[in-house]
This record gives structure tokens, C-alpha cells and sequence, in this order.
């Protein structure tokens, strides 16, 4: 069991421990499977046995989410396209992980915050984020297109889980003045091998801060299986060892996810203390279009994870509830073309940055050292010589993401 | 040691004999009086108070919410610090000694350095990190480094480094209310060395947030090195713990009717080349004093500088006396690695007196 004793003291942990007292810490310990709310044929999953009980969402919030996820299917698609065209030189997709995507902006009120990755440009979106400011730094203007205060929206992190401290400082901040935010954090299965995520884990529990870590388990980082990563039981299993909660979940069942999440924000918000989520998903393209995934997965493997794509899953409950009809599809569609072609639109636009945006951001006023080297690329640019050297240099690179 | 009843007394004013510490623990204090978005953590910043007891009483005055211990891990404080910053306050953080700072070089590299400008100016993170540095404590393996190249080659870090008991006071407070993380260097042997200050004077320089500009009337020092010691001979370049042997070996050069300026640089980032340029142009001989190794380090820096902008006035090349390119030695070797008078001294004599 946990020792933090605001965790302790919370009266919905205590009587969710009520069966599991003691040393074994068992409430800790994820559900026996990933909790799985509609089976990958679009049924009603029943006879599942969780440590908590979740309730599938209203059919009103599914479709809402269903709406979610045939724009982040767009968004995918539109940005696989706009890759091959040369329009960004880099896009990591996650087609195929739409639903924990959607799932993280859905499960947030706005005055919460969201820390994701660079995988995850559709829960930016979802937050409301423009989606050309979301694929700014991937169009490769700037670092970044909007201002996270604006949207209660961390810029999307590179390195591998280092946001995920920023998050417990968003959360540890927000319960030092007894404001009811909730954040919530992405990462892969790769960034749980990194220090910082477990420095974050332990730090969320000792502090007992309002977070909730979601661990999107894709089952390779670029190249590397799962295997490889870890041999715990499953990494919602790396809970216990930091005092909080873990839960599994299908990643591909929105409806899953949402009651998971929905019922981790609750317990955080309430006073309950963080916990750690894993969802099984997989990503179906290759880590970005510069990665070749045949050189280290099978074809084979990949099929098998096309029925449980959690598009057509919920479509078909949604349809066989008669709550989807072809009005609605058509207005989902319509809402993701408008996304689509907000992308194409943007990176299809010539823009031209600034150059001297260089230094005008490194520090809140410029050194005399940065505004003299701002001059002097100010004179090069007057004489035409930046120009030139950047037409030459202005190949695309390959690399992280 | 005894408990620190000095801190407990917010009344401690006029003029007073400070250590080097207790201004750090008096800006601190100041600054959490002034603002209660200011919150110090670190691992045993609480009750201890700090190994060197630089935040001692902040737990009792303040209570445990605005000064905590963490767990064990630096990545953890810098990055905690990062997202409390995002979310409107004023971390102080320690690295409690130069090289446990490492773990979190991600995290400042990475996340601190970048996110004003990453976001455009639209967050900006108002976080001190303060790191105990440099040796002359004897001092085990991992306890005396001069780290301070690392942050100074990093945009977007303001460095900054005391030499001196009020300057300790005045930059810290600076530090914290400065809209940029600080990287803010301790000379540790300096911790329990004792000035006479005028707190009054010190802390009306704060009355307002401090502005680089100078707008209140109150010019910053960040930004601004100092003349320590002026001289007309040969100008001696120095920053915190290596101040006090470039102000020694003033001294005995004078004695030796030889008249040597003295330089505090104080803020590495930014850089006050005005200061710097002046004085290389009044004297055309230097010397630049730091404990770091001398490759590619601070003093590197320093030299290269002067030499680009002040070659016609040069009298004689610019010599660094610097540590050597070693790992920091074991405690009784550091006498022999530490740049002192006569290393200093010898420099001098170097400086092709017979040819001017």
C-alpha cells in the first residue's frame, strides 16, 4: 500500500483499499487485463473484470468522441500526404492511436493542462489549438506555434519524458494555491526507461500532486519492441513501486479510455493523489516517415492489429445503437475536412520567417552580445548574402522525431 | 552549529556583519517577504537548512510550503521548478554541490534555456537555480567543480557568480526577480567569509522588481562587471572565488611598485564588454583569472573577446591563469592546481614589460 497518508486519509482511496489492506498494496496493482469497455467488433464488451468498476459513457460523449476520432484519422492521413508531398520535412503519426488522443483532450476540463509529445499533434488539436499553430515547429518556421498559457497546453516535447516533471510543477504549483487543475501527462513506452520518468512518478506520489500520467504503449520505440524496453508485467505495473494507483487499458476502445482517465482526472482532482495509466495501442506507421518499420516488424504483425482499429470500432456500436446516422457522419466528415484543409492550406502557404526572430526570444531582452549579432545578419540580409547561404543549406534533415 | 535566531528576525537591518551565506539566506528571505510566489527547494534545504545552512530558518519563517526538501534527484528539481514557473511562480532551487547538478543538465539545457524562446517570449521561466561551485574547501571528487562553461554555452541561461558579501545579497535578489532562469554560481569557499554591509542600502535597491535598464534609477548588475581595483599597469580579469587571489596579487604587485586594476566580471551572461573594453584599453595588458580548466572554458571566452575587440590597444597577448585540464584534483593536491598570487604574479612578468 501506499503510504502517503493524504492518499491514505482520502475516503474514496480508503474505501477502494477496504478489500485490500496491508502490506501487498493490491489496489495499487492494475486490473488482471486492460480494462476493455467495447470489444474490437463493436460489441459491448461484458464479463470484464476490473478493480473498478467503469461504466461505459453516455452514447451523446461517444459520439462526440467518435467525431474526435474521424478528425484525428484526417489529421493523419493529411499530414502522411503533405510528408510525401515535401511540404514538412518530418511527421510522426499516430494513426491508429487516435483514440487515446482524443480520449486525453475529452477526459480535461479547460482550466486543466495537457503535457504531450511530439506524437501528439491531435490532443493538441483537440485542445483547441489552430491546426497550423500545432504543426508549426513541424512545418519548421519556429518551435512552436501558440502560446501554451492560451490554451492550457504545454508545447509538445521532444526529449523523452522530461515534460512529464513539468507536469508534477503545473500540478504541484496548482495544489500550493488550492487551485482544482488537473494535468495530464503523454508519453511512449520508450520514455519509460528513461530517468525521468520515474523521478516524475515518485515526485507525483511524494508530493501528492493532481496528475495523471498516460504511458501510450505503441510496442516499439522506432525500432525497439517492447521487449526490449521492459519485462515488467506491464508498465501500468511500475506504479506501485512509486505509491499510486496503475491501470491498464485497451488504447484502441475509446469508451475504455475514457472511463479510465475520466475516473483517474476525478480521483485527482478530488484530493485522491496521481496515478499511472497504460494503454495498449500500436502504431501502425512507421515512427516517422524518415523510418523504414519494415526492417523490423512484420507485415504479418501489423495486420493483426487492422481489427482493432478504433475508428471502426466505435462506428459499428455507435451504428448498431442507432446513435450514428448519416447526418452526422457527414458532419464529422465535414469537421475533419476543415482541419485537412486547414493543413494544406498552411503548409501549402510560402511563408518566410523572420531570420532575425533569432534573437529576439532567447532572454527577455536581448544581450548586447545577441543584438549585435543581430545587426550583423541584418547587414548580411541587406546585402543579399543570408539569402543565398540559406538556399543552399535549406535541405531536409532526417532525424528525432 | 547553532540555530540561526538572525533569519527568524525579519527586523535585521542597518549596518551588520554578514557572512557570505547569510546574505544568500537574506535575499532569499527578502524576496519570500516581498513576493508569495517565491517558494526554495532543493534536498535538505528544510530543517538542515542546507549543507552549507545558506537556507537556514526559510522553513520556519516561511512553513513547509514555501521551503520543502524533495527527493533525491536534481533532474526532478529542475523540472518541477520548470512547470512551477509555468504555472506562475518563483522557484529557488539548490544543486546542494556543483557536479550533482549534472542529472538535471538535461533539464536545464533542454527545457529551461528553451522555453522563452521556444514559445516566442509567451513563457518565460522565472527560476534560480543556485549551485554551489568551484573549491578551495577540500572538497571530495564530485564537490568542487567549476561547471560554469556549461551554462555560460547555453542561450538563454543568465550566469551569475559573487565575489563579494553584498554582491551576494544584491544578485541573488536580482536573480529572483529577474524574468529569466538564472544559473546562479556560489563560490562555496567563499560561504563563511564575513563583510560589514548596509542592509538598508542593499535592499532599497529592491523596493522595485530590478530592470536592466536602469529605468528606476537603480542601474542592475546583472549584466554589469565592477572595477574592484583600479590600476594603470596591467588590468587582472576575474570572477567569484578567483576574485580574492587576483585582489592579493593586486596588492603585493603594488607593493612591488607595480599598479594593477582588478575586474569582477560578476555576470557571464550577459557579458558587460563595455566594462571589460575600457579597462583592457586604459592598461593594454591582461590577465584573465578562473579556476576552470582553462580549454574552452570562461576565461577562453573572456580572452578571445578582449582580443577582437581591443587588438590595437594590446600591449601584450592576453594570458589566462586558469586551473589545468585535469579532473579536480583530490584535497591535497588542490593548492597545486588553484591559480594563486604567484601563478597570477608570474602572468604579469609575462607580459613583456621590457618591450613597452
Amino acid at each position: 500500500m501506499t503510504n502517503h497518508p493524504e492518499f491514505l486519509n482520502h475516503p474514496g482511496n480508503a474505501a477502494l483499499q477496504a478489500g485490500s489492506r496491508g502490506l501487498t498494496g493490491e489496489y495499487l496493482l492494475p486490473s488482471a487485463e486492460p480494462v476493455r469497455l467495447i470489444n474490437a467488433d463493436g460489441t459491448a464488451h461484458s464479463g470484464g473484470k476490473y478493480k473498478e468498476s467503469y461504466t461505459l459513457p453516455a452514447p451523446e460523449t461517444l459520439l462526440q468522441g467518435y467525431g474526435g476520432l474521424v478528425t484525428g484519422r484526417r489529421i493523419n492521413e493529411q499530414a502522411g500526404a503533405l510528408v510525401r508531398q515535401g511540404r514538412m520535412a518530418v511527421y510522426p503519426s499516430s494513426y491508429g492511436q487516435e483514440a487515446c488522443q482524443v480520449a486525453a483532450g475529452m477526459c480535461l476540463r479547460r482550466s486543466d493542462w495537457l503535457f504531450p509529445t511530439y506524437r501528439d499533434s491531435v490532443a493538441v488539436i483537440g485542445r483547441g489549438v489552430p491546426p497550423m499553430a500545432a504543426f508549426e515547429a513541424l512545418r519548421g518556421d519556429w518551435h512552436s506555434g501558440f502560446d501554451p498559457n492560451r490554451y492550457n497546453t504545454a508545447l509538445p516535447a521532444t526529449p523523452l519524458a522530461t515534460q512529464l516533471l513539468h507536469a508534477v510543477g503545473v500540478a504541484h504549483g496548482a495544489k500550493l494555491r488550492g487551485e482544482d487543475t488537473v494535468v495530464l501527462a503523454l508519453c511512449g513506452d520508450g520514455a519509460t526507461s528513461e530517468g525521468d520518468f520515474h523521478v516524475a512518478l515518485n515526485f507525483a506520489a511524494v508530493f501528492h500532486v493532481p496528475a495523471v500520467f498516460l504511458v501510450q504503449n505503441n510496442q516499439y520505440a522506432i525500432s525497439v519492441p517492447l521487449i526490449h524496453q521492459s519485462v515488467a508485467p506491464s508498465l501500468a505495473h511500475k506504479a506501485i513501486g512509486y505509491g499510486m494507483p496503475g491501470e491498464r487499458v485497451d488504447g484502441n476502445d475509446l469508451a475504455a479510455l475514457l472511463a479510465v482517465l475520466g475516473s483517474a482526472v476525478d480521483r485527482a482532482r478530488n484530493g485522491g493523489g496521481p496515478a499511472l495509466v497504460e494503454a495498449h495501442t500500436y502504431r501502425m506507421e512507421a515512427h516517422t516517415n524518415a523510418d523504414d518499420s519494415t526492417r523490423y516488424r512484420s507485415a504479418a504483425e501489423v495486420a493483426q492489429w487492422v481489427p482493432r482499429d478504433p475508428l471502426m470500432r466505435l462506428k459499428k456500436y455507435l451504428y448498431d445503437a442507432g446513435a450514428l446516422g448519416s447526418a452526422a457522419a457527414e458532419r464529422f466528415a465535414a469537421a475533419a475536412e476543415e482541419t485537412a484543409q486547414a493543413l494544406r492550406d498552411g503548409l501549402n502557404a510560402e511563408t518566410r520567417p523572420d531570420p532575425l526572430d533569432m534573437f529576439r526570444f532567447v532572454f527577455s531582452e536581448p544581450t548586447p552580445q545577441l543584438r549585435e549579432q543581430g545587426r550583423q545578419l541584418e547587414a548580411e540580409l541587406a546585402a543579399g548574402q543570408a539569402a543565398a547561404g540559406h538556399a543552399s543549406a535549406a535541405q531536409p534533415s532526417a532525424g528525432r522525431p | 552549529m547553532t540555530a540561526a535566531p538572525a533569519i527568524n528576525a525579519p527586523a535585521l537591518s542597518g549596518v551588520q556583519s554578514l557572512t557570505f551565506a547569510k546574505a544568500l539566506t537574506l535575499a532569499m528571505a527578502d524576496a519570500m517577504e516581498a513576493d508569495p510566489s517565491v517558494v526554495v527547494f532543493g534536498v535538505d534545504v528544510g530543517k538542515l537548512g542546507g549543507v552549507f545552512r545558506v537556507t537556514d530558518g526559510l522553513t520556519s519563517r516561511f512553513g513547509e510550503e514555501r521551503c520543502f526538501d524533495t527527493p533525491l534527484a536534481e533532474s526532478g528539481i529542475v523540472g518541477m521548478a520548470t512547470g512551477m514557473a509555468m504555472n506562475g511562480m518563483r522557484p529557488v532551487v539548490e544543486m546542494q554541490f556543483d557536479a550533482f547538478a549534472f542529472p538535471a543538465f538535461e533539464q536545464i539545457t533542454s527545457h529551461v534555456a528553451k522555453t522563452g524562446n521556444r514559445t516566442r517570449g509567451q513563457v518565460r521561466l522565472p527560476l534560480v537555480i543556485r549551485i554551489p561551485y568551484a573549491g578551495g574547501i577540500g572538497g571530495v571528487e564530485h564537490h568542487c567543480d567549476s561547471s560554469e562553461a556549461h551554462y555560460a554555452h547555453t542561450p538563454g541561461l543568465v550566469v551569475l557568480t559573487p565575489s563579494s558579501v553584498a554582491d551576494a545579497y544584491t544578485l541573488l535578489r536580482e536573480a529572483i526577480e529577474s524574468p529569466d532562469p538564472v544559473v546562479f554560481m556560489e563560490p562555496k569557499k567563499l560561504y563563511f567569509t564575513k563583510a560589514t554591509v548596509d542592509l538598508d542600502a542593499l535592499r532599497s535597491r529592491h523596493s522595485s522588481p530590478a530592470d536592466r535598464g536602469g529605468a528606476n534609477g537603480v542601474p542592475s548588475s546583472i549584466g554589469r562587471a565592477t572595477v574592484l581595483r583600479e590600476g594603470t599597469d596591467a588590468t587582472l580579469i576575474a570572477y567569484g572565488p578567483s576574485v580574492a587571489p587576483a585582489l592579493a596579487a593586486a596588492e603585493t604587485a603594488a607593493a612591488e611598485g607595480r599598479s594593477l586594476q582588478v575586474i569582477d566580471v560578476r555576470s557571464l551572461v550577459p557579458f558587460d564588454d563595455d566594462t571589460v573594453n575600457a579597462a583592457v584599453r586604459s592598461t593594454g595588458r591582461v590577465v584573465v583569472v578562473a579556476e576552470a580548466p582553462g580549454f574552452a572554458s570562461m576565461a577562453s571566452e573572456i580572452a578571445a573577446r578582449i582580443q577582437e575587440h581591443c587588438f590595437h590597444s594590446l600591449a601584450a597577448p592576453v594570458l589566462r591563469v586558469s586551473g589545468f585540464d585535469v579532473p579536480y584534483p583530490p584535497p591535497r593536491l588542490e593548492k597545486y592546481y588553484l591559480p594563486g598570487v604567484d601563478r597570477i604574479l608570474d602572468a604579469v612578468d609575462r607580459l613583456q614589460w621590457e618591450e613597452s
